[in-house]
């Protein structure tokens, strides 16, 4: 309101002075500007995003393959996706992947921001460093952990082995099922780490000291400082992490596509790596976009449960804080 | 500090040696396992293939005698420089287009307030949680359909469709800290919305547009599986797809020009980030509790 009174003062008074050409008037006339504003960011993401959505929609409802415009063939995709034994396989893998990595993003993550959050020299120095493994690329840093699990030259089963003597052989990390899931979830947690450690340190940061001084004096133990001062103060924020670093796990490509590349024998495959495998170097896109399309309900509930992760937040600031 | 200390000495019990078992021991390894790969990576790159696969001989934690044989390679024997000006102005480009179109766009939203600026921010933001795993069939198809197959002009258009929602959300808050009572005075002394734009809101957000940027320019220099489904042709591709396919040849894996290639991909984004650590942090935190 205020704002279209000054404006209307601003254009009278600039009348008066020297009459505006109409190319001026148009950029000062709001809709124009607006439009304008919103076309560069609005246009990209509807070719580049919004588009493309629909069109995956389309493929997976046909028989299209590299080079050959498919035609319409129904939910026959989807069916022969799901029979697929492989394809269950590798929902179970992401399923898990994504579960067992977020525990211990988390539970690990947490630890080291309450560590960080402590009086400790060169405090801004660490902070910097720790966040290391999330800045460099996935797929280099993969390439070392996979360099890293190298059945003869692994340093991990030189460590256990001759410098720990906690074992007598070398393991071989990537060679069976198990091991080469858990070695996924450990180099993916591990680049996890520093995300959830500098978002819940900069969460903890928030937090009055104040109420860890009356609940002292109140005589609580640092246990239950923790669970009735920490954690319900730091949900709102760990809510947004935790949807956003399962979403993101969930649709995770390059860490196993670097390391194993869904080997041994596809029990590695996860969703993601499998539409790939089957779209672009087995050039089915019909079938790869309907195993890209299957995602969307599991990353819908996940949003599902940020937004309800967001409107608690809202209750708690009460509706004022906008 | 002295204060802070003395306050936390008097809150908490623990003693000297009760404080290095909790904080100190787990946090030192913490930082060693975060660390280590890349000192794993460092070492293996400058190591003679003799000593890498040898750890009776030779301890496995230090090297005898260093080369730089595996950056020879890498540097002469490959197009690794040619893969490294792609990804750089590859990076380098799709920041630009990014910002550009995120400053305006926030500023539409944030200072144009229109009936419906909150949806279309939402929108903004829900098309961040859009992954590019379910986007890059259908994306490849259009690529090839627009003649942009194996070209990085490709990338260039796609990239912000990730890094335009993180960075409009970004500067949205930014704008959000800016006076409203600054636009104000210089709409009343007669100036446009573009010159309010340029002269008054972008120099006080300059904070934000650096954050913005710097994240823009990290995530595109690592990403990944556009890249790997856009382009074929070896001379076009961008580091991380290259290091992984171009230099993995047949059984024989050189891990020592991997390692080297590894290195060289990683330093660019971590001299960058070294410099902005703080807007860096600043940027992470503060979308997050947008």
């Amino acid at each position: 309101m205020d704002a279209t009174t000054a404006e209307a003062a601003a254009v009278t008074w600039r009348l008066a002075r020297r009459p505006d050409g109409w190319i001026t008037r148009l950029f000062d006339y709001k809709p124009f500007l607006i439009g304008l504003c919103l076309a560069p960011a609005i246009g990209l993401l509807v070719v580049f995003l919004t588009y493309p959505l629909g069109l995956g929609f389309w493929l997976a409802l046909t028989n299209s393959t590299i080079g050959q415009r498919g035609h319409f063939v129904g939910l026959a995709n989807f069916i022969s996706v799901l029979d697929d034994p492989v394809f269950q396989l590798s929902v179970f893998n992401t399923i898990f992947y994504t579960a067992a990595a977020t525990v211990g993003k988390f539970g690990l993550g947490l630890w080291l921001a309450l560590l960080l959050n402590h009086h400790l020299p060169f405090k801004s120095f660490l902070r910097a460093i720790v966040l290391l493994p999330w800045i460099v690329p996935t797929v280099l840093s993969a390439i070392v952990w996979w360099w890293m699990y190298s059945p003869q030259f692994s340093i991990i089963s030189y460590i256990l082995v001759n410098v720990l003597h906690l074992r007598s052989t070398y393991i071989n990390f990537l060679g069976s099922a198990w091991p080469a899931r858990w070695s996924l979830v450990v180099a993916n947690t591990w680049r996890g780490i520093p995300f959830v450690a500098i978002i819940t340190l900069a969460g903890l940061q928030t937090i009055p000291p104040s109420l860890y001084e009356a609940a002292l004096l109140d005589g609580a133990s640092s246990w239950q400082r923790f669970r009735f001062i920490t954690v319900p103060l730091l949900l709102p924020i760990l809510s947004v992490a935790l949807t956003l670093s399962t979403l993101f796990t969930f649709s995770d490509f390059q860490l196993v596509y670097a390391i194993t590349d869904g080997g041994p024998f596809n029990t590695t495959q996860i969703m993601a790596t499998l539409a790939y495998q089957v779209a672009i170097p087995g050039s089915e896109l019909g079938q790869g976009a309907a195993i890209a399309i299957a995602m969307i309900p599991f990353l819908v509930a996940l949003t599902a449960i940020n937004y309800f992760g967001l409107a608690r937040r809202k209750w708690q600031q009460g509706p004022a804080n906008e | 500090m002295s204060e802070a200390a003395a306050g936390d000495e008097l809150l908490s019990w623990d003693s000297r040696a009760r404080r290095v078992v909790t904080v100190y021991v787990p946090l030192a390894l913490f930082v060693i396992v975060l660390l280590f790969p890349f000192y794993w990576m460092t070492i293996t790159a400058f190591k003679p293939d003799s000593e890498m696969e040898d750890y009776a001989h030779h301890s496995p934690f230090w090297i005898s005698s260093p080369t730089l044989h595996n950056f020879n390679v890498l540097l002469f024997h490959t197009q690794f420089p040619r893969w490294m000006l792609i990804t750089i102005s590859v990076a380098v480009g799709t920041t630009i287009l990014s910002i550009f179109c995120s400053v305006l766009a926030a500023y539409a939203i944030e200072r144009l307030r229109f009936s419906g600026s909150t949806q279309v921010a939402l929108a903004i933001y829900l098309a961040y949680l859009v992954p590019p795993t379910i986007l890059f069939i259908p994306l490849a198809t259009m690529v090839v359909q627009f003649g942009l197959y194996n070209s990085p002009i490709s990338l260039i258009l796609t990239y912000p469709t990730f890094l335009i929602p993180f960075c409009t959300w970004l500067l949205i808050g930014y704008f959000k800290s800016i006076p409203y009572e600054l636009e104000e005075c210089a709409l009343i002394d007669g100036a446009s919305r573009w010159q309010i734009l340029r002269r008054i809101v972008l120099p006080l957000s300059v904070p934000g547009l650096i954050s913005a940027g710097i994240f823009a320019f990290t995530l595109s220099w690592n990403e990944f599986i556009y890249a790997l489904a856009f382009i074929q042709s070896t001379g076009n591709k961008t580091v991380p797809v290259a290091v992984l396919t171009e230099l993995v040849t047949g059984d024989v894996y050189q891990w020592g020009a991997l390692m080297a290639g590894a290195l060289l991909g990683s330093v660019p984004v971590a001299l960058f980030y070294s410099l902005f650590a703080e807007y860096y942090v600043s940027s992470l935190t503060g979308a997050v509790k947008e």
